[in-house]
């Protein structure tokens, strides 16, 4: 029990906390959206950036971020080619990114990378350089959607209604993907490229079983996320399993049981 | 001097021009959509666009309102370039409703605000007065009821009411329509229909509807289409046909168009069975 008290876990909680926020409010916007694999996208093309990062000897993260903010604005580029098949840009992009990653990878093996703590995520390593990087998203993000969540809604509830009331939708759109890609290429080293995506749909898919209002939505996936993230830090912390891994699951888990207790509830009434 | 003071303050409401279109044209990959539309809606029409599926009416109406460009032609709304426009406040949209996805999580209250978050709204917080407006809404399309039920629970003729009062909640001086209907049984088509009717004669609004259904267009807007262009045909109904420009005749706000809609004993309660 003694890891819970350590400085090294607790940087790792409060990391968790963070984007145990940011990483399903942004998820609510793109599952609704219909853009749920928009996270598994732009967190593949960030693992290239991370790469080149090591190999350039410039901050990962960093680096990871740039090449997400431009895969969202490629997928952006690429939406408006593919009108109706929106999610063919978001196949192009990741698998863009995975090839650019490893090709990557392979140019940096004398470097000493450690490609794992990226794919499966490393939060015991947070370094309070992460944590003040992670702090400043999460306040870009609230911020942002604090002041524009009428909007936010209105666009993502009815694209067009939101252009005939003259809301720039194509700036909103842009801000959600890059609201996205900051939050994924911070989230990276806390629950990893590949689980990413869990944080930001999961929540999501568990608030549309029990919210009812938008509000709700909102403030369900806060929850369901923070429940997730602590309760998977100190699981894996305490039996020492991958906390990213451990949070994904449990995450699932709390999916499975809103499922269950709904489809009891019907039973019932 | 006096008198023609009196006719200019009272009689340009009454033929301001709302919608002109000048030889629209629209090309979709060198394909002509639609070629050289012109009409114009006067303030308190109602324009009916019909045309079978692919006759551009869609297009037509997304020109209108501003999500499409015309290849050539001018578009012009409250006399303004469609490009230039910003009072978008002033038009209320209800869109094709087989968009909207059963599982989206937001009450109809959410939904009827939404109709304010226009451009000039940005970082305003809603207010007591919106949610006043928003119960007047509701209250107007005989739904207040339903204010916290979550839309895609509600039946298609509860959610088109749905859409209307977040088109009203502007207090809108027109008033678009794309479809209303589809997807709706006949029966509830038919008292929506009628409501739009009675909304037309009573309030100040100017009506344009795209539609499919050519009896019930005809029924209110006359056998004869004003004019046609391809595919599309343009059946109107005038103002001077529904009432004189009187003002103090209409509602001009949406707790005036409710006690219109009683006093009409014309409510009909769409979508209550079931």
């Amino acid at each position: 029990m003694e890891i819970v008290t350590s400085e090294f876990f607790q940087r790792a909680l409060i990391g968790g906390l963070l984007i145990g926020v940011t990483a399903p409010l942004m998820g609510i916007f793109l599952v609704l959206r219909r853009l749920s694999m928009i996270g598994d996208t732009l967190s593949h093309v960030s693992i290239a950036g991370v790469a080149l990062g090591f190999l350039i000897g410039v901050y990962p993260i960093a680096v990871g971020l740039v090449f997400a903010i431009a895969a969202s604005f490629g997928i952006e580029k690429l939406r408006k080619a593919y009108k109706t098949y929106a999610e063919l840009s978001l196949a192009i992009m990741m698998s863009g990114g995975v090839a650019l990653a490893s090709l990557l990878f392979t140019l940096g093996k004398g470097f000493n990378m450690n490609v794992n703590s990226y794919l499966f995520g490393s939060i015991y390593t947070l370094s309070s350089g992460d944590l003040y990087l992670i702090g400043a998203v999460t306040l870009v993000v609230l911020i942002a959607i604090r002041s524009q969540v009428k909007e936010l809604f209105l666009i993502t509830f009815d694209e067009d209604a939101a252009a005939v009331s003259g809301l720039p939708v194509r700036f909103y759109n842009v801000m959600i993907s890059v609201l996205t890609a900051l939050v994924i290429s911070v989230s990276i080293k806390i629950v990893g490229a590949l689980l990413v995506s869990a944080l930001l749909t999961i929540p999501a898919a568990c608030s549309l079983i029990i919210a009812r209002s938008f509000k709700q939505s909102v403030i369900s996936v806060v929850i369901i996320g923070e429940i997730a993230v602590v309760a998977g830090l100190l699981v894996a912390g305490v039996w020492n399993l991958a906390p990213g891994g451990t949070i994904v699951l449990l995450l699932i888990v709390i999916l499975l049981l809103l499922l269950v207790f709904k489809r009891g509830m019907k039973m019932g009434s | 001097m006096l008198q023609s003071k009196t006719i200019t303050s009272e009689t340009p409401n009454c033929h301001q021009e709302v919608i002109s279109l000048d030889g629209v044209s629209f090309s979709y990959q060198q394909q002509p959509v639609i070629t050289n539309v012109s009409f114009g809606v006067k303030e308190r029409d109602f324009i009916g666009l019909i045309g079978t599926n692919g006759a551009g009416k869609t297009t037509l109406l997304r020109m209108i309102v501003g999500l499409l460009r015309p290849t050539q032609g001018q578009i012009r709304l409250f006399g303004e370039p469609v490009e230039k426009f910003k009072h978008w406040e002033r038009i209320g949209y209800v869109p094709q409703k087989n968009s909207l996805n059963p599982l989206f999580p937001a009450v109809v209250r959410e939904v009827v605000l939404s109709g304010l978050y226009g451009r000039n709204k940005l970082f305003k917080k809603v207010t007591k007065e919106d949610h006043q407006k928003c119960d007047d809404a509701l209250h107007a399309m005989g739904i207040e009821d339903l204010s916290e039920k979550r839309i895609g629970l509600l039946s298609g003729g509860q959610q088109q009411r749905v859409f209307l009062a977040r088109a009203l909640i502007n207090n809108p001086s027109l008033l678009i329509l794309d479809e209303p209907t589809v997807g709706i049984d006949t029966e509830t088509q038919e008292s929506f229909f009628h409501m739009i009717k009675h909304m037309h004669q009573h309030h100040s609004m100017t009506f344009l509807m795209v539609s499919h259904d050519m009896d019930m267009i005809r029924s209110y807007l006359g056998q004869q289409p004003a004019s046609e262009s391809g595919k599309l045909k343009f059946y109107i109904r005038h103002s001077h046909e529904t009432q004189d420009c009187v003002e103090n005749n209409l509602a001009h706000s949406l707790k005036g168009l409710r006690e219109q809609l009683e006093s009409g004993k014309e409510v009909v309660r769409i979508g209550d069975r079931n």
